[in-house]
């Protein structure tokens, strides 16, 4: 294999940082040129868990390879269910329930506060801080109840189906999820008490990994990692799906594009989830949790894109159909967390050891998710 | 000045920080951590927790599974083989029925498709989860038990 991290003389020092790395979250293999501590150049290597997900899709059914996507992003399960399962209606034109769609704004929302939480936990930990972790999945633990309660599972969920739900909610779903609120935004303020103004945090993440605009927009970086540079790329804003364009929340975007600003974008966006929740909690309205959808689907023949956005950006499913078979010609997942990754070698240029684990960790990124 | 200002705002946010620890330390309420293979007898799992596949049978040992292989379609990994076989109905027709249903555990995703597949209702997720086994050919599972028949209804 040809290194893209060129050995210019003997004396330059490559590290491998992975894949085993407790820092790199899973099995990311980074190549780092250093110069003394100083990093000159970063080359991410891929492939230790691709899966071929894309590939395998092509051998099942449009019902079958939804299930497949919650391994991916599994932080973002319920996201990458929902987009498998709009682009494929807006395929056979089918137009789901209120309930339905009420149901799964919830639910995205409620992921994506379970994937900052986690974040957050995880960022704490990779600069020194125990506590946090635990906090955090303290909180987590709560939401992941409610998920087992409705879907069955903590984590892969198969829960978002083509025309609808794969059953109705229990009773009592949105009032636990109100109670749950209630004590998550008290909690959610212990965050900012705990680590937001910690001197030695703000030490380790102010001014450090800048991404400037013009490289987030060069680069395709979106969701927290594209807003702290300015770059206003919230899915939900710009092509709303579901309830989100008749919701009123804020797109939360911070220009310093540092790891801090990264920081404050998510905890900012955990607020506004809890605002997006409350708005839509109380008006749940009666129906079915399905459409009608044929067991077998067939799409018509054509290309069908779907973007939503996950907790860590632009999560997008591509779909080529020839029109005679029962699944999918081609498929293509734009997943968030490998464009965010490619900006990293421009932000740790000249930064030390220690910042890069810094700068990663306010990546939040999914090693399943880059590679697939 | 700006030396001591510094060392200042440092103490103080990590004081800050420390007062939660404290106030928590001090204040605990209840337990959140679970003492799991001791409370084995009062764990209560949600009652759609996907744990394992079970083919549901009755008091009579009756199940509802007509060997539609529907589930087998519906499967995306393979996980299901339905064994049919022909048997003899009371007016001389020979009429397929369920051999064995074979679900390969150690493959399966539990996405429950095929519980959402099957047109009788024969399936469905159960909320074990303990399935340590010292050798693969364990995980394949035979679900329909033996001697067992299916129901009146759908014959």
């Amino acid at each position: 294999m040809q290194p893209t991290v060129e050995v210019l003389n003997e004396r330059d020092y490559i590290l491998n940082v992975g894949p085993q790395h407790p820092s790199t979250h899973g099995v990311l293999h980074l190549r780092i040129k250093i110069e003394g501590e100083t990093i000159l150049d970063v080359e991410p290597v891929l492939g230790y868990i691709h899966r071929s997900i894309e590939k395998m899709s092509e051998a099942l059914t449009y019902r079958q390879f939804i299930q497949m996507t919650s391994r991916m992003d599994y932080l973002s399960a319920h996201m990458n269910n929902l987009a498998c399962a709009l682009a494929i209606e807006n395929a056979l034109q089918v137009e789901v329930p209120d309930k339905v769609k009420y149901i799964r704004t919830i639910l995205c929302e409620l992921t994506r506060l379970a994937s900052h939480q986690l974040w957050w936990a995880a960022n704490g930990l990779d600069l020194g801080a125990v506590t946090p972790f635990f906090l955090a999945f303290r909180d987590r633990e709560a939401i992941t109840d409610i998920f087992e309660e409705v879907c069955g599972s903590r984590l892969t969920m198969n829960y978002i189906v083509p025309g609808g739900l794969m059953e109705d909610v229990p009773e009592g779903f949105a009032d636990k999820i109100k109670t749950y609120l209630d004590t998550f935004e008290r909690t959610l303020s212990e965050y900012d008490q705990l680590l937001t103004g910690n001197e030695i945090f703000r030490g380790r993440n102010i001014g450090v990994g800048v991404l400037t605009k013009e490289e987030a927009l060069a680069y395709g970086c979106t969701g927290p990692v594209a807003r702290a540079s300015g770059l206003s790329c919230d899915v939900r804003k710009w092509f709303p799906y579901e309830m989100y364009d008749k919701l009123s929340f804020e797109e939360i975007i911070l220009t310093e594009g540092d790891s801090y600003a990264r920081y404050k974008v998510r905890i900012a966006e955990m607020y506004q989830s809890i605002k997006i929740l409350r708005q839509l909690l109380d008006g749940i309205p009666e129906g079915d949790f399905q459409a009608k959808v044929k067991k077998i689907i067939k799409l018509p023949a054509g290309e069908f894109y779907q973007r939503v956005e996950t907790a860590r950006g632009e999560f997008g499913v591509y779909i080529v159909s020839d029109g005679k078979s029962s699944s999918p010609y081609r498929i293509k997942f734009r997943s968030p967390g490998l464009s965010n990754l490619a900006a990293l070698p421009f932000m740790t240029k000249g930064a030390k050891i220690g910042d890069l684990i810094a700068v990663m960790a306010s990546l939040d990124l999914v090693i399943p998710d880059i590679d697939r | 000045m700006g030396y001591f200002k510094d060392i200042y705002v440092a103490v103080s946010s990590m004081l800050e920080g420390m007062k939660l620890t404290g106030r928590n330390f001090l204040h605990f309420r209840k337990y959140l951590t679970q003492e799991y293979p001791e409370n084995r007898d009062s764990l209560v799992l949600s009652p759609r927790f996907k744990g394992e596949l079970i083919l549901k049978h009755t008091l009579e040992n009756e199940h509802r599974c007509t060997g539609c292989s529907a589930c087998e379609l519906a499967c995306p990994n393979g996980t299901i083989r339905i064994i049919s076989k022909r048997e003899e109905t009371a007016d001389g027709k020979s009429k397929k029925r369920l051999d064995a249903f074979v679900w390969q555990h150690a493959m399966c995703t539990f996405c429950a498709l095929c519980v959402d597949a099957c047109p009788t209702d024969a399936l469905k997720m159960d909320q074990a989860f303990e399935f340590a086994v010292t050798d693969r050919a364990m995980l394949m599972k035979k679900l329909n038990k033996e001697g067992s028949n299916l129901v009146e209804e759908l014959k």
